[in-house]
Formats: C-alpha cells, sequence, structure tokens
C-alpha cells in the first residue's frame, strides 16, 4: 500500500525545522526503502490554478479551489516553465470540472 | 536621471535615458533572468554612462554601450554574491559585438517583457503595477498616486509578482501561435484598464486623469507597433477615440457632461481621424474582435453632428454583434439605451427592467442612472427619482454624486 503524506504549516513557520533536517529523514526513509519521492514546495503566493471549461483554458493567480473542491490526487511533472507546466496541468482530465493547483517545487538548501 | 547639471552633455544622456531605458532594462532581464538584477544593472550602466559620456562622448550605439554596460555590472553582481560559493555558474562577460547583436533583437525584448508583465498567473493587479513599473518606467509612487493606493500596496504586488515570476519561473518570452490570442487578451486587458483608471476614475475627486491615459495610449502604440493585430488595433482605436472627447466631457467647473450634451467642436479631430482610420483596419479582416466593435460604436459617435443625428440603428446593430462574441450584462444595458434612442424611452424601460429582474446588474450604479434616465423621460417622476437615489447609494465617485444630486433636484423642481 502506498501513502501519500501532505504537509500542512502556517507560513510564518515554514524555516522552523530546518531544511538539513528534513534531507536527513529523506535519506533515512530512502536508505530504508520507504520513500518514494518527497519534495518541499514554495510559498502559496506561487500558486495558478487551472481549468478548462467549454475547451477553454482558464489561468488565475492563486490556489482558488471551491470549498467543495477535495484533494483527489496529483502529478509531479517535470516542465521546463510555467507555461509547459500550465499545458501539461489543462490535459489532467479533471480539469475540466475541477481545479488543478500548479505550485512549484522548492530545493532543499543543504547548509 | 541627470538632474546633477543642465549640461548639453547631461542633457543628451537624459534623452538616451528616456528613449532607450525600457530597451535596455528587457534586453538585461533576458540575459539574466532576474528583474531586480536587471535593474540594478540598468541603473549602474547609466551611472557609468554619466562618468564616460561627458568625457569621451556618446558612442555611436549607446543601446548597445548600455546592454553591454549592464551586463559587466551584472556579472559583477553575480561574482560578488556568489564569493563564497563555486564560481563555475558566472557567466562571462561578452564581447561589443555580442552586446550590438543583443541590442539588435530589443523588440523581441520589449514584446517579452511585456508578456511577462501581463502573464494571467499573476494577479491582475500585480498585472498593472508590473507593467507601468516595468514597460512604462513610472515609479512605485506616481502608480500610487494615479490608482489611489498607499505607495507600500503597489510597491508589495510589485515585489510578489517578480518573486512568483522567479520561483513559479514564468517564461520571457513571446507565446506560440497557438497560445496567443488568450495571451493578447490579457495584455489588452491590461492597457485598457490602466486607461480606464486615467479616463473614468472609479473613486475619488478628479473624474479624468489625463496622464495615465496617456500612458495607457502610448502602451497601445507600442504593443501594435511590435504586434500589429487587429483586436491591438481596435483597442488603440477605442482609446483614441474615447480620449478625442476628453474636453468636453467634463464643464469648466469640473462638473460631468454627458454624451448627448457635450460640446462636439471640442472633440479632438486628429485622434478622432487616427482612431477612425484604426477602426476600418481592425475590422477588415472579417472576424472583428470585443475591441474593434466597441471603437466602431465610438466611431459612429464621433462622426455624429449632434446625438439627434446619431445613426442608432447602425450602434444597435454593432452592439447586438458585440452581444454574440462577447456577451454579458453591460453589453445588454449598453443596447437598450441605443434601443431607447432608436425606439424610444419606453421600448429601453422594457429591456432595463428584464436585465435588472434577472439580478446581474442590481449592484451596477449605471443600470440605476439608465433606468432613471429613461423614467425621467417618460414622465415617470416618482419611479425615476427612486432609481437615482439608488444610483447614488452605489457611486463612489464625487463628480457622479454631484451630476445624480443636480438630476434630483431638476425632477423636485
Amino acid at each position: 500500500m502506498k501513502y501519500l503524506c501532505l504537509v500542512y504549516l502556517e507560513e510564518a513557520k515554514w524555516h522552523d525545522e530546518s531544511d538539513r533536517e528534513c534531507i536527513a529523514y529523506v535519506k533515512e526513509l530512502h536508505d530504508g526503502g520507504k520513500l518514494i519521492r518527497g519534495e518541499p514546495l514554495h510559498p502559496v503566493a506561487t500558486a495558478t490554478t487551472v481549468r478548462v471549461r467549454d475547451g477553454r483554458v482558464s489561468v488565475t493567480d492563486g490556489p482558488f479551489a471551491e470549498t467543495k473542491e477535495q484533494l483527489a490526487g496529483f502529478y509531479l511533472v517535470d516542465a521546463q516553465d510555467l507555461d509547459e507546466a500550465i499545458r501539461i496541468a489543462a490535459r489532467i482530465p479533471p480539469a475540466r470540472s475541477g481545479s488543478i493547483e500548479v505550485r512549484p517545487v522548492r530545493e532543499l538548501d543543504p547548509r | 536621471m541627470a538632474k546633477e547639471s543642465t549640461d548639453p552633455e547631461y542633457a543628451a544622456i537624459d534623452a538616451v535615458y528616456r528613449a532607450e531605458s525600457r530597451r535596455v532594462l528587457a534586453t538585461l532581464i533576458r540575459l539574466f533572468g532576474d528583474f531586480d538584477l536587471a535593474e540594478e544593472a540598468l541603473h549602474d550602466a547609466f551611472r557609468a554612462a554619466l562618468e564616460q559620456w561627458p568625457r569621451d562622448g556618446v558612442p555611436d550605439n549607446p543601446r548597445a554601450w548600455l546592454v553591454s554596460a549592464g551586463r559587466f555590472k551584472a556579472i559583477d553582481a553575480i561574482r560578488r554574491r556568489a564569493r563564497f560559493d563555486a564560481l563555475d555558474d558566472v557567466p562571462e562577460p561578452a564581447d561589443a559585438e555580442v552586446a550590438a547583436r543583443d541590442a539588435e533583437r530589443v523588440e523581441d525584448d520589449r514584446l517579452r517583457l511585456i508578456f511577462t508583465c501581463c502573464h494571467p498567473a499573476l494577479a491582475p493587479d500585480a498585472q498593472v503595477a508590473l507593467t507601468l513599473r516595468e514597460i512604462c518606467g513610472l515609479t512605485t509612487e506616481e502608480i500610487a498616486h494615479a490608482f489611489l493606493l498607499p505607495a507600500p500596496t503597489v510597491a508589495q504586488r510589485i515585489v510578489r509578482a517578480k518573486a512568483k515570476i522567479r520561483d513559479a519561473r514564468i517564461p520571457y518570452q513571446v507565446p506560440a501561435r497557438a497560445e496567443l490570442p488568450q495571451r493578447l487578451d490579457s495584455v489588452l486587458r491590461v492597457i485598457y484598464l490602466v486607461f480606464n483608471e486615467g479616463y473614468s476614475a472609479s473613486s475619488g475627486a478628479s473624474l479624468t486623469r489625463h496622464e495615465i491615459s496617456g500612458e495607457a495610449i502610448r502602451l497601445g502604440r507600442l504593443l501594435l507597433e511590435l504586434l500589429p493585430e487587429p483586436e491591438a488595433m481596435g483597442l488603440l482605436a477605442l482609446m483614441l477615440l474615447h480620449e478625442a472627447r476628453r474636453a468636453a466631457r467634463t464643464s469648466s467647473d469640473g462638473e460631468i457632461v454627458l454624451l448627448d450634451e457635450q460640446d462636439r467642436s471640442l472633440w479632438n479631430r486628429a485622434q478622432i481621424a487616427e482612431g477612425s482610420a484604426l477602426v476600418q483596419r481592425a475590422l477588415s479582416p472579417g472576424r472583428a474582435g470585443p475591441y474593434a466593435i466597441q471603437a466602431a460604436i465610438s466611431a459612429v459617435h464621433a462622426d455624429s453632428a449632434s446625438a439627434a443625428a446619431t445613426d442608432w440603428g447602425e450602434i444597435v446593430g454593432l452592439y447586438d454583434l458585440l452581444a454574440r462574441i462577447d456577451p454579458n450584462p453591460v453589453v445588454e444595458l449598453n443596447r437598450a439605451v441605443a434601443m431607447a434612442m432608436r425606439d424610444g424611452p419606453a421600448a429601453g424601460l422594457d429591456l432595463v427592467d428584464a436585465i435588472l429582474a434577472r439580478g446581474d446588474l442590481a449592484d451596477y450604479r449605471l443600470a440605476h442612472a439608465a433606468r432613471a434616465d429613461l423614467c425621467r423621460r417618460l414622465g415617470k417622476t416618482a419611479e425615476a427619482r427612486a432609481a437615482y437615489e439608488r444610483a447614488l447609494a452605489l457611486t463612489r465617485q464625487d463628480t457622479e454624486r454631484r451630476f445624480i444630486q443636480r438630476r434630483l433636484a431638476e425632477l423636485a423642481g
């Protein structure tokens, strides 16, 4: 069985835990064969919401999922820039009825 | 810039700054992928010009000189920052020839800058602030003043927008053909928003703010020069045709004068001629867009000697076309007002009431003002009064408030 562990944290507390500690835990899990992939994200201000309605792609600033919309899955994609990420997101089938939040992955700082 | 002296050399540098600073900035952003670094490099390059040009003369190709100087300054800055890191990533300074080639591709860079500043992944108010700051070169204080906002609010919008461009990697490029129509919409919307902010301020004491509209028209011209698309033409035409009426829109004591009461001899004929010619070209490809159609409506007004002599049938027809390609209640309202002019106020009132009954425009001051005016013309004084009161409660603008109060006083008298 695979599990997705989602991390929620007030943005003011994002740097309470050091990146170095996170890297160490990622390594421990990875060495034990328990980790598939873990990534930190950029703050919510960098989010973009992609929807497709009547065949038209709409792109808006921010994580504006409707309150009725619940997290249903994820795609971790490798794109050269936000425009390519938006093109990929727009073809995810639920983009036609729900919202896809595109959030850039942050590099952990080993120092 | 160049306020240090009134010497001719400084005046020459000042002129170069006005003509070239935004172009040089656009190229430096492409070279370094970082707005702040590029701005810093631009200022360093002009500081170097202030030292060297009065001594050595203005170079033959000042733009290439500035790009080259800016590039060296930026690389210095990266080196300083990277002192404790590996130095492998630091780009090598290019020679003068490469800089000249970069400077020649500058028009592409300006278009890249426009599309990046107006990227739909940025909040609309951030798109506006960033466009005025980076493309028009306005200061944060000037933008804040134009939009009646505190300067720190504008500064924060710009900082956040730049952080998102960097962290989410919004690309610095002109969109591919397939994405162009939608991305162009976003650019046109930003320019029109800037224009309207100057033309019909939504709040505050001043009805028209000439400079910010002028900035939007300059942006419209730049966009059309870089990207001759019909809708870019349509938007520039629309702005020119509105701007042409500016002198007639307010009385000498600053009060609103509606279209039907304006002194048409005050309309700017040169702007009307330019706008009308652009409308013809924007409409000719056959697939007219919303800006071109709105400009065509404005052009019909501009051609008419008076409100009574206006071809209202043609205006209704253009609104029909607009409602088909861009259906929205505000277009319907404008169409209803044109119908009232063509077929009489009773026909218009039925349509306005139907729109209001749907609730779409229940809080839109101009819908209530339109209803009030139609009731007034039909002699329905009590209804006119109630609708003016509703419009009055919804308006945030002093001149509009006084206009409605005058109408209410006329009804009472």
